[in-house]
C-alpha cells in the first residue's frame, strides 16, 4: 500500500528518506513523526536507519541503492560511513565513490536488477554502480532531462517517470527495464517523480499532497495492492502447511 | 539541425497522463491539471474589478477620463470599448486578449463588457478566463454644459465695462481682443449697454481676472463693490453680490487734446495742442508740431483726467493744394513722420471760395499736392475747451491734419465684401434700441474694419480670419491701387468657426 506523508511540513518526501528492499534510511528530522511513519510500516521488515550524508538532510538526493548495496558521495564522513555500515544487513555493500557529480540521487534511477544513470558520469562510476549494486548500467535521459533520478521512480514490479514522457522513450526504458512504466505525477501535479515519493516492491510513501488519482496510478504501477510483505511468506507458509495436510 | 545533418530521430508521440484531480486522461501541461480543475482551483480574475463607475454628461454624451477629459462616444462604439477597458485597475496582472459588449438597455445607464484575459498560473500554466464588468453610468453634466445650462441671472459678479465717449469704436476693438485671449470665457452672460457692455460671471474671481485682463489692454480706473444677498450667522456664510465699475479713458486714437498746464509741464512743456496717436495700457502723445511723443500710463492719465478738444467724428476733409518737406522722414515710436508746410483747403470750400490754409503737419511723407487728407477744422471749431483758456497766448493752428483719406478711391470698393471677417462675441442687446442708432453702429463697425486694414499694428493684436464667401475680382485687384488692405498671409484659415458658432448657439 501507499501511504502519505510530509517531513516537516515539506512534501518532497523522496529528498528525505530512501527506501530499497533491503533497508530504508531517513533523515534526522526535528520531530520522530517522520521516522515513525516509516518504522510501522517497515520495522518487521526491514531495518529503519536515521543518518545524515555529508551532514545534510537530503540523503534521498545524495545517495543511490538497492539491496544489494549503497553508494554514498565523496563528501560523506567517515562517521556517517562507519554508521551506515553498522546499521546496515551485512549483504548490503556501503561504498563511498569519487564522483564529481555528488548528489547521485539525481544521477541515478535503479531497482535491483538495472540502473539508468546520468549521461555525464565517469567511467570508474559506471563501473563501480555495476559492481556494487549488481546492475545493468544504460546512460538514459527521461523526457529530455539528464536528472534520470529525479524524474522517475523505479521498482522491480514498475516505474513512474515524468509526465511529458513520450510513448517511444516510454517504449524504450520499458524495454530496458523489463518493468512496466507509466508517465504521472505527484504531489498534485508535481513532475518530480523520485523527489514527491519513494518505492520498494511492496510499499510506496509519497508526499502529502499527493491526489487519490495519484496514488491510484501509484499502487498499480507499483502492483501494492496484491503485494505484501508476507506474501512470499505466506505463500511458502501454504504450500508447507499443504505438506503437512 | 538534426535533420539537415541526416541524423537519424525518433519520433515524438505525446502521451497522455491522468489529471491529478479528477484523473481523466489529458496531454501533459505544465500543471498537469484538465483545465476544468485548474480553473476550479484558480481564478485569474481574483482581483480585477467587476463594478466601475463612470461618470457621464447626459448633455452632450460625453463620458470623463479622469482627471478632466470628456470623451465623445456612442453606445457599443469602439471608443466607447476603449475607455471602458482603460477605465479598469489592475489590468496589468493579466494579458487581455478579447473585449465586446453585452447588449444592455441604452436606459438602463448600465455598460456590460466581456472581457477574456490571460494569465500565468501554477509553474507556467497560461490560463484564458472570460468574465463580465458592469459600468454603471452616473450623470453629472461636464463642465461646458453646466455653463450652458447656468441660469445667466444667478451671477455673482458682473463687470461694468464703460467708456464716456459718443461712439463705440473702443468695444469693437477690445471685442476682439477679448476673443483673441478667450478673456470672457467664464462669461455667463454678456449685455451690450449704452456706452459700455456688462460682463456678467459665477464665480468672483473669474471677474476679477476679467478686470485684470482689461486692465492690461486698456487705461482703466475700475473700483469694486459687494451687496451682501444672504447670510447664515451659524456657519458663518456670507453671500455675496460683487460689481466692478471700469472705466476707459474718453482718450481714443486720433483725438485732438488740449493739455492742462500741468500735465504740458510736468511732460517737459509738452505740447499743449497734441493728437493721441495710439492707445493701449498707456496712451501716447504726439506733438504734430515738434514731432515729439509721449507717454501717460493709466495712472498718470486718472490723476488728471482730461478730455479731448476734438474727436475723430469731428474730422474735416481737405485737399493737399501744396507740400514742403520741413525735415526728413524719423521713426517716432514704430511709425513714420516727417515735418512739412502744406497748403490745403477744405473740401467743401473747393470751388466756392479761396480760403487757403497754410499750416504745418506731421503727414509729409505721406501727403503729395492732390491728396486728401482729414484733418481738425480749428479755424472755424467753437471750442470751448476749459484748459485751452488756461494756455495764456496760445495761439492755434488753423488745421490740424490727422490722416491721408482714401475716400475717393474706397468709393469703388463700397458694398463689396472683404476678403476676411471678425468673430464677434455673443451679445444680448437691447431692443429698445430705433432704426438710427442701429445705422450710426453699423456705420462705425465699417469704420473699425477701415482702420484695420489702414494700420497694420492695430490688426496685430486680434486675429482676423479668412472670409469663403468672398471672390476675388481681377477687376478690383488691378484697380485696387495704393488703397491698404489686408494681405492675404495675415488672415487665419478659420477651420473651426462653424463648429464653435454651433457651440455658441447651443
Amino acid at each position: 500500500m501507499a501511504t502519505r506523508l510530509q517531513f516537516e511540513n515539506n512534501c518532497e518526501v523522496g529528498v528525505f528518506s530512501k527506501l530499497t528492499n533491503a533497508y530504508c534510511l531517513v533523515a534526522i528530522g526535528g520531530s520522530e513523526n517522520f521516522y515513525s511513519a516509516f518504522e510501522t510500516e517497515l520495522a518487521d521488515v526491514i531495518p529503519v536507519v536515521k543518518t545524515s550524508i555529508a551532514g545534510t538532510r537530503i540523503i534521498g538526493r545524495l545517495c543511490a541503492g538497492n539491496k544489494n548495496g549503497l553508494l554514498v558521495p565523496h563528501n560523506t564522513t567517515d562517521q556517517e560511513l562507519q554508521h551506515l555500515r553498522n546499521s546496515l544487513p551485512d549483504q548490503v555493500v556501503v561504498q563511498r565513490i569519487e564522483e564529481r557529480l555528488s548528489a547521485l540521487g539525481n544521477c541515478i534511477a535503479c531497482n535491483d536488477h538495472v540502473a539508468l544513470t546520468h549521461t555525464d558520469l565517469d567511467k570508474e562510476t559506471e563501473e563501480i554502480i555495476a559492481d556494487v549494486l549488481g546492475v545493468e548500467v544504460f546512460r538514459q535521459t527521461i523526457a529530455g532531462n539528464i536528472l534520470v533520478g529525479s524524474y522517475c521512480a523505479l521498482s522491480n514490479r514498475g516505474g513512474l517517470v515524468h509526465p511529458h514522457t513520450s510513448i517511444e522513450d516510454l517504449d524504450e526504458l520499458s524495454t530496458l527495464l523489463q518493468v512496466p512504466l507509466v508517465a504521472g505525477t505527484v504531489n498534485r501535479g508535481s513532475e518530480v517523480i523520485a523527489a514527491g515519493m519513494t518505492v520498494n516492491d511492496w510499499t510506496a510513501f509519497c508526499g502529502s499532497d499527493t491526489t487519490a488519482t495519484e496514488l491510484s496510478v501509484i499502487e498499480s504501477v507499483f502492483k501494492l495492492r496484491e503485494a505484501q510483505p508476507s506474501a512470499i511468506v505466506d505463500e511458502m507458509r501454504k504450500s508447507l502447511i499443504d505438506s503437512y495436510v | 539541425m538534426a535533420e539537415e545533418a541526416g541524423m537519424f530521430t525518433v519520433q515524438q508521440t505525446v502521451g497522455s497522463v491522468l489529471c491529478c484531480k479528477c484523473g481523466i486522461p489529458m496531454a501533459p501541461n505544465a500543471a498537469n491539471m484538465c483545465v476544468k480543475c485548474l480553473r476550479s482551483e484558480v481564478d485569474i480574475t481574483e482581483g480585477l474589478q467587476k463594478h466601475v463607475i463612470i461618470i457621464h454628461c447626459p448633455e452632450c454624451d460625453t463620458y470623463l477620463q479622469p482627471p478632466r477629459t470628456w470623451i465623445k462616444a456612442q453606445l457599443e462604439s469602439k471608443e466607447l470599448l476603449t475607455f471602458c477597458v482603460k477605465r479598469l485597475k489592475n489590468m496589468n496582472r493579466v494579458r487581455l486578449v478579447h473585449a465586446e459588449f453585452v447588449w444592455t438597455e441604452p436606459h438602463s445607464k448600465r455598460i456590460k463588457v466581456r472581457l477574456r484575459v490571460q494569465k500565468e498560473v501554477l509553474n507556467g500554466a497560461i490560463l484564458e478566463q472570460a468574465y463580465v464588468v458592469e459600468y454603471v453610468q452616473q450623470e453629472h453634466m461636464c463642465e461646458s454644459c453646466s455653463r450652458v445650462q447656468a441660469n445667466p441671472d444667478q451671477w455673482v459678479a458682473a463687470v461694468q465695462l464703460r467708456q464716456h465717449v459718443s461712439h463705440r469704436r473702443t468695444f469693437f476693438y477690445l471685442e476682439q481682443l477679448i476673443l483673441k485671449h478667450n478673456a470672457a470665457a467664464h462669461a455667463i452672460k454678456i449685455k451690450q449697454m449704452d456706452q459700455g457692455i456688462d460682463f456678467f460671471f459665477a464665480n468672483r474671481s473669474h471677474g476679477m481676472k476679467f478686470v485684470e485682463f482689461i486692465c492690461k489692454v486698456a487705461p482703466v480706473r475700475s473700483r469694486n463693490d459687494k451687496q451682501l444677498v444672504s447670510q447664515d450667522t451659524k456657519s458663518n456664510n456670507y453671500n455675496y453680490k460683487y460689481t466692478f465699475s471700469v472705466e476707459i479713458s474718453p482718450i481714443c486714437r486720433e483725438d485732438l487734446i488740449c493739455l492742462p498746464p500741468k500735465v504740458a509741464l510736468s511732460l517737459g512743456n509738452f505740447g499743449p495742442l497734441v493728437i493721441c496717436s495710439k492707445v493701449t495700457n498707456s496712451i501716447a502723445l504726439l506733438d504734430p508740431f515738434t514731432l515729439r511723443q509721449c507717454f501717460l500710463d493709466a495712472e498718470q492719465y486718472w490723476r488728471t483726467s482730461f478730455k479731448s478738444l476734438l474727436t475723430s467724428r469731428q474730422l474735416v476733409e481737405y485737399i493737399v493744394l501744396d507740400v514742403e518737406l520741413v525735415s526728413s522722414e524719423v521713426n517716432i515710436g514704430g511709425s513714420r513722420c516727417a515735418l512739412a508746410d502744406a497748403q490745403v483747403a477744405r473740401v467743401s470750400d473747393f470751388g466756392k471760395n479761396d480760403l487757403i490754409f497754410s499750416i504745418r503737419t506731421h503727414l509729409g511723407h505721406l501727403l503729395s499736392p492732390g491728396d486728401y487728407a482729414l484733418g481738425y477744422d480749428l479755424y472755424s471749431a467753437n471750442a470751448n475747451d476749459m484748459e485751452l483758456d488756461k494756455h495764456k497766448g496760445l495761439v492755434l493752428p488753423e488745421v490740424i491734419l490727422i490722416k491721408k483719406s482714401y475716400e475717393e478711391k474706397r468709393q469703388r470698393k463700397r458694398g463689396k465684401p472683404r476678403s476676411w471677417k471678425l468673430k464677434s462675441l455673443n451679445m444680448e442687446v437691447d431692443d429698445t434700441r430705433n432704426r438710427a442708432d442701429e445705422e450710426k453702429v453699423n456705420n462705425e463697425y465699417e469704420e473699425f474694419l477701415r482702420d484695420l486694414e489702414e494700420n497694420p499694428d492695430i490688426r496685430f493684436n486680434i486675429s482676423l480670419y479668412r472670409n469663403r464667401d468672398y471672390q476675388p475680382s481681377e477687376v478690383a485687384s488691378v484697380t485696387d491701387g495704393d488703397v491698404p488692405s489686408v494681405p492675404l498671409e495675415e488672415l487665419l484659415a478659420d477651420l473651426d468657426l462653424s463648429d464653435e458658432e454651433m457651440e455658441d448657439t447651443a
